[in-house]
């Protein structure tokens, strides 16, 4: 199965402080329902932390899958 | 020819920019070959950490305020103007009633709180990121007698700790004041922990139970109903306040958002190593004007001084530009009125706060005097 465009890809390798989790909250309150972001990060704690998030707030994890040593991790805005 | 090295912004990276380029390149500004211009909008200079110390009638507000053109080096021009567009492919700022050529561009016009980002906020929500904002707080919590004070996060927004530290040092002036069992402080924060970096929650979560602040995860402020006195969060749940202290999301300057060379928000794209504006190769980009994903603080610009006025000078002498911004940033943690923590951190190394004492509140205290030396490029 092919993956999904992403609508935009947040870099947020290296980001202790806010952190990756902070990027996407703030990315994802300006994107439009059905967009899909991407965001790259190689903060262990993030890829565990992401997906809490994103379940909780009714969000859908399109992806996380490591590459090398950051993870590359997709969400689709559902609302 | 005289070369122009035109800085925009006035605040603590433009003003420490201009007056670290002016002292190092006296001599060629001497003989004419370079210029250094600081356009600013504001002819005061607000050392924006004081708001925390306002807030809490530590110091009067005039404490933290000085004149720019008090700050600012003899050899740098100085003007005061409303820019409205960078002309990034003429090279030259435009104001309505000048413009200003350049060969080399410094952007550092930072962030600023946008009130209008959640319905009801600017109605109901002190804040403690504006200096008219922290004497209103100072204010209200004087007169405080008792009841709820919720505090509100919104991304993305400058000194991340901040939020942390003016609900700890709450809990302390309350107690102080002999009325802390009066007060229920509730701290919430958008994700599933107190501080989105996990040393610095760890930190704080003990101080949290120890002294009775409640804390709610997951709270995403929707808007809020000034006349009930009700924040309400994206999951449709109410959370009634008798005082509500909120953190906006920030958006860059407005002459960014003009100048169509920022994102959605107002900041800037910039490589994260030479903080060059991306696809440009004489604009640089220093503190909350980039939207790199690192701390906007006083600190990252500072370090990031580091990297971009060295290039700047090479590249005056025609030298190749060698240094590298590592990311680094520093933060004081206030603890309460009398003790902090603090932590350093950069693109590859994570932060691990330092033991808290009574020294590093000094320290602290210290660095709010030693600013003025810092902004003028001294040190």
């Amino acid at each position: 199965m092919s993956e999904p465009t992403v609508t935009e890809s947040v870099d947020a390798r290296g980001s202790y402080c806010p952190g990756p989790l902070m990027e996407l909250v703030k990315t994802i309150k300006s994107a439009q329902v059905g967009d899909v972001i991407e965001i790259l990060s190689n903060d262990e704690g993030s890829a565990k932390d992401i997906p809490v998030w994103v379940k909780k707030m009714k969000h859908e994890l399109v992806y996380r899958k490591k590459v090398n040593d950051y993870w590359k991790i997709a969400i689709r805005k559902k609302h | 020819m005289t070369k122009r090295i035109v800085v925009l912004g006035g605040g603590t990276a433009g003003t420490m920019v201009a007056n670290k380029l002016a002292r190092q390149l006296s001599a060629p500004i001497g003989n004419k070959e370079v210029e250094v211009t600081l356009v600013s909008n504001a002819e005061k200079h607000i050392y924006q950490p004081g708001y925390l110390y306002i807030a809490f009638n530590e110091k009067m507000p005039e404490h933290f305020v000085r004149k720019e053109k008090e700050l600012v080096h003899r050899n740098v021009n100085l003007v005061f103007d409303d820019v409205v567009r960078i002309d990034s492919e003429a090279n030259k700022l435009v104001s309505d009633k000048a413009s200003y050529p350049y060969d080399y561009l410094v952007v550092a016009t930072g962030s600023y709180p946008d009130f209008d980002s959640i319905p009801g906020l600017k109605e109901a929500a002190h804040d403690f990121y504006t200096l008219e904002g922290a004497i209103k707080l100072r204010d209200a919590l004087a007169s405080f007698e008792g009841g709820t004070i919720l505090l509100t996060v919104d991304v993305p927004h400058k000194c991340p700790a901040a939020p942390l530290e003016i609900t700890l040092m709450m809990e302390d002036y309350f107690a102080r004041r002999g009325i802390r069992d009066r007060v229920k402080i509730v701290y919430t924060y958008p994700i599933n922990r107190i501080h989105s970096l996990e040393p610095i929650a760890r930190w704080a979560e003990p101080a949290f139970e120890k002294r009775n602040i409640i804390a709610e995860t997951f709270f995403n402020l929707e808007k809020i109903d000034p006349e009930r006195k009700v924040a309400i969060t994206m999951d449709g749940e109410e959370h009634a306040f008798d005082l509500l202290i909120s953190v906006p999301a920030h958006k860059g300057a407005p002459v960014i958002l003009n100048s169509g060379i920022g994102d959605e928000t107002g900041f800037i794209p910039t490589d994260r190593y030479t903080l060059k504006m991306e696809g440009s190769d004489n604009i640089y980009v220093i503190g909350d004007a980039t939207n790199l994903p690192i701390s906007k603080a006083g600190s990252t610009a500072h370090y990031q001084s580091e990297t971009l006025v060295p290039n700047l000078i090479s590249r005056i002498n025609g030298i190749s530009e060698t240094a590298h911004y590592n990311g680094k940033v520093a933060c004081f943690l206030e603890n309460s009125l009398h003790d902090a923590s603090m932590i350093t951190f950069d693109y590859t190394h994570p932060p691990q706060p330092a033991t808290t004492s009574e020294l590093l509140h000094w320290f602290k205290g210290v660095y709010n005097e030693i600013y003025w030396l810092n902004v003028r490029g001294i040190m």
